[in-house]
């Protein structure tokens, strides 16, 4: 891992997504950028590959949908196939429709609740853990871009990450754990 | 940047020249500030109102519902009336997170974190009602298909009650996680603005460590698209199935396929009545008037009216049906008894004129815009809407098939009082909320400042599109985090250099006092602003952002080095500067720089 790292405080969006630019065409590595809301086109920018949480959704969705066939499947014909109000209880296809609703909240409820889930495992998210934005300040008004030095000449990266239009630049020298 | 344009026939969604800082700020105020008295009084009455609907809740569940104004032939009345009403005023929350999200409409942005507040709240009510109307609440738990020892004796999932058990579970469940996620970042902020110790703890637990790595972000953004595109059809789905209540019935005047989209209509038009009726007082309490501006209201305003005309066809509808069916039954119960005209006139033309003919006057701009009119209008339409479902489900049961179950409902203090306890527990939760939770979604409202803000349009407006929007919120010395560095000194101190640029405005005459200053340094120590992190030395009593701003300039920026001085020092510091002499000896600086420090 890293041991020297630059942070560059950016005080607008506008700015930091012409410094991010800047920074990978001069091929410096950005390890991490801190923004207080989301900068629209920041991840593309950045060479972010696109986030996979839809499709894990739709895959959660299927789950619940199956979970919800079997389960009324198994309850209503098989189990105790009853009549009730002379509803057809031989096939699931014949009592389809008053599945239907049940049907549809459990996909509902497993793609909405197992997508955000796995948001908050994948960015490991959840109570009781530490914030770890390098400066209290990106929560607020301020854009914090994180450079790997390591393998530069700190003098030179520091002067091109001021020409950027950081406001403030510091060297980090031991990197915290990620 | 022409990635900001916005056509100039739009008005600003933010008011005021606002920069990304004071949208912090102003969200973060009433969470950092204290309750005022009005707040405090409101609270007390809430809470009253809910303690007695406590009261008659236990009340009933212990005597039994006969306490209630029910009867045979009337079943259901006030419980479910208002199980509805809720349900319905939680509507407007999620289509204002969800459906205008897909929508992409901007103005959501200052609405939905407390139009999904309101569903929360609003949700939590409506689930009380179908537990405290059972005759057995205590054996409620069977409604869910647990594996029992019974032979496993499941549920029967025919039923639309069961599917209501589903629905508003799911319903309740995912608009709260929507909510949670949404409210993250904006924690954070709190998180990281707050000076006090236990609230930063709190806001530590509750924002989940949220750090806004640009990864986080588009996970965030993802997660709420997919959330809201589920959401859609979800909060469709929710009011569909609680009008399957009546809707798969067999009694006349219920047994009608038009249910489903006009009690989601109805939802969102009561629900936006809701929302109109807190949030203009909100605005006002919370000062957040540049935020919810007189076009939210507007928008909200055209929502109503669309959902209002939308619910004035269902009943034109339901009256053709009536009469087309050729159904005696039908027929009677809209006609010849009819609701107009029967025993419960008062419900019906109450009903008519409080969600048709009062919203009608929305139509004119000027009431639109009007805050009074609006505030009136959505009371209004909010005591309709209960009487749409009090009409729905009690006129239709008071004179069904055999005229030998023919009744009229009265109800008692039990069914008045339950009722009122939800309207006070409703608010004891938005009050509780509006003092403790972001009202507004301020990392969202930031997205569309350089869009919609009044500061950015008119920069746009006097010096065309292609102007940098590029902003400075906060010069140096700024009160927290690593030390700034300049061209050319790029990682010492810049402090102790007198010819460094960010000094020439000091009032610290640093080529005189050279010899005092490294003195001075010698003796507290140096901040190296790579392994320390500063402290807020204005929190030692004597110390103004004047001094700490001087403390700075020589280089002292902890309590540590503070805590260090002694009388020597202090003198050094009076030579140094000398606006203050005998300042820092008089309010004893070491000792409380010493306290500060420990207490960290």
């Amino acid at each position: 891992m890293a041991a020297k790292k630059i942070h560059a405080i950016y005080t607008d969006d506008d700015l930091l997504m012409q410094a991010v630019t800047q920074t990978r065409a001069a091929n410096y590595h950005i390890s991490e950028v801190f923004t207080p809301f989301p900068v629209h086109g920041l991840d593309h920018a950045l060479g972010l590959a696109p986030t996979r949480l839809a499709i894990t959704s739709f895959l959660y969705g299927l789950v619940g949908l199956a979970v919800a066939m079997l389960m009324m499947n198994y309850m209503m014909i098989d189990d105790w196939p009853q009549n009730i109000g002379g509803k057809p209880s031989f096939t699931f296809y014949q009592n389809m429709p008053t599945f239907i609703p049940i049907m549809f909240e459990l996909t509902v409820f497993f793609a909405g609740h197992l997508m955000v889930i796995t948001f908050y495992m994948r960015s490991k998210l959840w109570p009781f853990r530490k914030a770890e934005n390098p400066d209290i300040r990106t929560t607020d008004a301020h854009f914090l871009m994180e450079v790997d030095a390591d393998n530069h000449d700190i003098q030179k990266l520091s002067k091109f990450l001021y020409d950027t239009g950081a406001s403030e630049i510091s060297l980090i020298e031991n990197d915290q754990e990620h | 940047m022409s990635s900001h344009y916005e056509a100039p026939i739009r008005e600003p969604l933010v008011l005021g020249e606002k920069s990304y800082a004071d949208i912090s700020a102003d969200v973060a105020a009433p969470v950092l500030g204290k309750a005022n008295k009005s707040w405090w009084i409101v609270f007390t009455i809430a809470l009253i109102a809910f303690l007695w609907g406590l009261g008659c809740i236990i009340y009933t569940v212990s005597t039994g519902i006969g306490v209630w104004g029910l009867n045979k032939t009337i079943g259901w009345a006030w419980d479910i009336t208002n199980f509805v009403w809720w349900v319905g005023i939680g509507h407007a929350g999620t289509l204002i997170s969800a459906v205008l999200l897909l929508f992409r409409q901007k103005w959501r942005m200052a609405v939905n974190r407390s139009a999904e507040a309101m569903t929360i709240f609003a949700v939590v009510q409506a689930g009380l009602f179908p537990i405290i109307h059972m005759g057995r609440p205590w054996l409620a738990y069977w409604v869910l298909p647990i594996p029992n020892q019974f032979g496993s004796l499941w549920v029967n999932f025919n039923s639309p009650l069961l599917w209501d058990v589903f629905a508003i579970s799911t319903y309740l469940s995912i608009s709260l996680v929507f909510w949670w996620t949404g409210l993250l970042p904006d924690f954070a902020m709190i998180r990281d603005k707050t000076e006090s110790p236990f609230q930063k703890k709190i806001y530590g637990i509750l924002s989940f460590g949220w750090s806004g790595r640009a990864k986080d972000w588009q996970r965030f953004e993802e997660v709420s698209l997919v959330l809201a595109g589920l959401a859609t059809p979800l909060v469709l789905s929710v009011h569909t199935i609680v009008s399957f209540d009546f809707a798969t019935s067999v009694v006349p005047g219920w047994h009608s396929t038009i249910y489903p989209p006009y009690f989601v209509a109805g939802a969102i038009f009561s629900g936006f009545a809701m929302v109109q009726t807190l949030l203009i007082i909100m605005r006002k309490v919370s000062h957040l008037e540049s935020y919810i501006t007189v076009l939210h209201i507007e928008y909200m305003n055209k929502v109503i009216l669309l959902t209002g005309g939308i619910v004035t066809v269902a009943y034109g509808i339901e009256y053709f049906i009536g009469w087309y069916s050729g159904v005696p039954y039908e027929n009677y119960t809209y006609l010849s008894f009819g609701a107009a005209t029967g025993p419960y006139w008062w419900a019906f033309w109450a009903l008519i004129t409080c969600n048709f003919i009062v919203p009608l006057t929305l139509w004119v701009k000027k009431l639109r815009r009007n805050i009074m009119w609006t505030f009136l209008v959505a009371l209004i339409i909010n005591i309709g809407m209960w009487f749409e479902r009090f009409d729905i489900i009690v006129v239709n049961m008071s004179k069904d098939r055999l005229t030998s179950s023919w009744t009229l409902f009265q109800p008692t203090f039990v069914d008045i009082g339950t009722f009122m306890g939800t309207i006070g527990f409703f608010f004891v939760l938005f009050l509780l909320y509006a003092r403790t939770f972001p009202v507004i979604a301020q990392a969202e409202v930031k997205t569309i400042l350089k869009t919609s803000g009044a500061g950015f349009k008119k920069l746009r407006a006097d010096h065309g599109d292609n102007v940098s929007h590029v902003q400075h919120v906060e010069e140096y010395p700024a009160e927290a985090g690593p030390a700034a560095n300049v061209e050319g000194k790029h990682f010492d101190s810049p402090f102790v250099n007198p010819t460094d640029e960010d000094l020439e405005n000091s009032n610290v005459d640093f080529g005189q006092h050279q010899q005092k200053i490294d003195t001075l340094i010698a003796t507290v120590g140096t901040f190296d602003p790579a392994l320390q992190k500063q402290d807020n030395l204005k929190k030692i009593n004597g110390v103004g952002p004047l001094m700490e701003q001087k403390l700075h300039q020589l280089g002292i920026f902890t309590f540590e080095q503070v805590s260090r001085m002694t009388d020597r020092e202090y003198d050094l510091l009076d030579d140094i500067i000398s606006e203050f002499p005998g300042r820092a000896k008089r309010d004893d600086w070491a000792g409380q720089a010493l306290l500060l420090k420990n207490k960290k």
